[in-house]
């Protein structure tokens, strides 16, 4: 990682597509797509940390078992996610008392 | 080799006393500024200890009123808080760190021959930030408590307690960066510092269960923290996360809340498991028998337990068919633990085996943990959960886990080390006793739980009807038995500290980089780095003659 110099446009450009992809969220926000605004607010957040992690965190320079490091928290974040979805998605499927 | 027949030392004039970390300098700032990963090991040992007895101290209280059906001694509400701040002392600030931050900071760099833990200032951090961490909670323990359950279950904390419900969250999420820093240096120290020769397989067990301890501290203690901030916001600004009434879920803080406090069981449980590894196969004389899925298996557990937090939600209103997959899920995780189980079994099967204190230990661990483990396995069965969710079935499930497993590995190895830790033994017959006093008080403490909560008992209430008296009065009797067995070991251990004989350098006859260190170690551990040449465990069993 260390010996790269990153550049002062990249981090610009890094400043610019976080702030883009903020309106974008927040643009959705007034929107109503029904379920599909948590997956969109979600893929905008997931492409935020992506550009984080691989420019600002110069993750792109560094060694495989940091990359390794990192894909080991972003799999455990799907797996929370996943699992999370599990319930709320199934919750209605048996009749019942209506849940939260 | 036993401790107590141990040929005596005889012991040195002060001019021949050997430099070693506690004699190296002296002072409050030596210690309060030490970089030494076995200095700030002692200070976790002394910070710990005085949270166990605070934490005991409200399980007192408890177990006190419990002796009689009516709620004469406390009212329900201060109850509440008694069984609140029990938990969350015992779990944040004692069994969290317990094992990792003091046996694992002490033991760890020296197992893997190095001269210290990787980041030896951020080391000493964590300890400053735990000692932050337990001061808010000691606020919010003095300034009326908290009275939610140490799972600050919302909305009930969110928006409707009046305890300090705040003060508690900020403690538990400070507390939690000093748990994320141990387990970062850790995870560096091993990949990075091992010595020449000690490749991945020859580790010692102890070592591979902190590795997987590690990891989930990493991932998981930072899901806590969001969700504490959650909690806070919602409570201090009226934010609706988990509110229904303003579209949150209140579920939703239960499934973040469980997928860090789940593993968290495996954070405490595992490194005791480590310790268990070592004293099986040091006091069988034998190689631990299947030492690769031994140590996969702590790997194993660390990844199950991420993926199993649903089955303390059966009953909340989780979906059913999300119910079924976190069944199946929990069911698995007992084949890893199982696998553990079975090869320390089959260590001992045919060793040398001898009963000095530390093994005592590991067999209540064992056979504790066995009772434990099989009794998760009813709580992970979504129809019998159903009527024993909340009983003291579950309370007795989880106090075998958490006492009878995580304790007795933690007293097992502090026995085991305290002779390098100190440089001095402990008297062998008193450690035995105590031992034993331990095993009977904790079984009359938790066993007639079990029957209790079967029976139907719900906990956390502090009056009950009458025909639960008898097997309640028990458990009181045992949970003094128990407190005695715990301070004996406090008062001839302190004691061993000035008057116990001095430990040679390897008083068990054990295998591993710590033994070949003078009791105790020099600063810096090692004079030269150590190669190492053998596999782990290489015991020769002993002749019977």
């Amino acid at each position: 990682m260390s010996g790269h110099v990153t550049s002062k446009k990249i981090y610009f450009a890094v400043f610019g597509a976080l702030m883009i992809l903020t309106a974008i969220t927040v643009g959705v926000a007034t929107l109503d797509l029904g379920q599909l605004n948590t997956v969109v607010a979600l893929a905008v957040a997931g492409c935020k940390a992506t550009v984080v992690i691989w420019y600002f965190m110069e993750v792109r320079h560094a060694r495989p078992l940091t990359k390794l490091t990192v894909v080991g928290g972003i799999l455990w974040l799907v797996i929370m996610l996943i699992l999370l979805f599990t319930d709320y998605i199934s919750r209605d499927w048996m009749a019942g008392p209506q849940a939260w | 080799m036993n401790a107590a027949l141990a040929p005596p030392p005889s012991a040195p004039t002060p001019s021949e006393t050997p430099t070693h970390y506690l004699n190296a300098s002296y002072g409050f700032r030596s210690w309060l500024l030490t970089l030494d990963h076995k200095r700030i090991a002692l200070l976790y040992l002394a910070s710990i200890t005085l949270f166990f007895f605070i934490g005991g101290f409200y399980a007192v209280l408890v177990r006190l009123e419990l002796v009689t059906p009516a709620g004469d001694l406390m009212s329900a509400e201060n109850y509440n808080t008694a069984f609140t701040l029990h938990g969350v002392v015992m779990i944040f600030f004692f069994l969290i760190p317990s094992i990792p931050a003091v046996l694992g900071n002490f033991l760890i760099p020296i197992m893997i021959g190095a001269r210290d833990l990787a980041f030896p200032k951020l080391n000493l951090l964590s300890w400053y930030i735990y000692m932050v961490g337990g001061m808010v909670a000691a606020y919010a323990l003095f300034t009326g408590g908290v009275d939610t359950g140490w799972t600050l279950y919302a909305p009930y904390s969110s928006t409707y307690s009046n305890s300090n419900v705040t003060a508690t969250a900020i403690a538990a999420f400070i507390t939690g960066f000093s748990s994320i820093l141990t387990g970062l240096n850790f995870v560096v120290t091993i990949h990075k510092m091992r010595a020449p020769g000690l490749t991945w397989f020859r580790l010692p067990l102890f070592v591979w269960a902190h590795y997987a301890t590690s990891v989930i501290q990493v991932l998981g203690t930072p899901v806590l923290a969001i969700t504490l901030v959650l909690l806070i916001l919602e409570r201090s600004f009226g934010f609706g996360f988990f509110d229904p009434a303003r579209g949150g879920d209140p579920v939703l803080f239960q499934h973040l809340f469980w997928f860090y406090s789940h593993p968290a069981v495996y954070i405490m449980i595992l490194p005791s498991m480590g310790v268990i590894s070592e004293l099986v196969t040091c006091f069988s004389r034998k190689k631990v028998f299947g030492y690769g899925f031994i140590a996969m298996s702590s790997v194993a557990i660390a990844v199950l337990g991420f993926l199993v937090w649903g089955h303390h939600m059966f009953v909340s209103g989780q979906s059913v068919y999300a119910g079924m997959v976190f069944s199946i899920l929990s069911f698995m995780v007992g084949i890893p633990s199982a696998i553990k189980v079975f090869n320390w079994t089959a260590t001992m099967y045919k060793g040398s085996i001898s009963y000095s204190t530390p093994m005592i230990y590991a067999f209540g661990f064992i056979g504790l943990f066995t009772i434990g483990g099989l009794t998760g396995l009813f709580l992970a069965n979504l129809g019998l959960d159903i009527h024993l969710h909340d009983t003291y079935f579950v309370v007795a499930h989880f106090h075998y886990i958490m006492v009878g497993g995580a304790v007795m590995g933690y007293l097992g190895g502090i026995h085991y080390w305290w002779p390098k830790m100190t440089g001095r033994l402990y008297p062998e017959g008193w450690a035995r006793f105590s031992a034993l006093v331990l095993f009977v008080g904790f079984n009359l403490t938790f066993f007639p739980q079990f029957l209790l909560g079967y029976m139907g008992m719900p906990r956390r209430y502090h009056a009950y009807p009458e025909e639960f008296q008898v097997l309640n009065v028990m458990s009181s009797a045992g949970a003094s038995i128990l407190g005695v067995g715990y301070l004996i070991p406090m008062i001839y251990l302190f004691w061993s500290m000035r008057y116990g004989r001095l430990a040679p350098e390897n008083p068990w006859g054990a295998k591993g980089l710590e033994w070949t260190t003078p009791s105790p170690p020099t600063t810096f551990n090692f004079d030269e780095t150590p190669v190492v040449t053998e596999e782990a465990y290489e015991y020769v069993k002993e002749e019977k003659h």
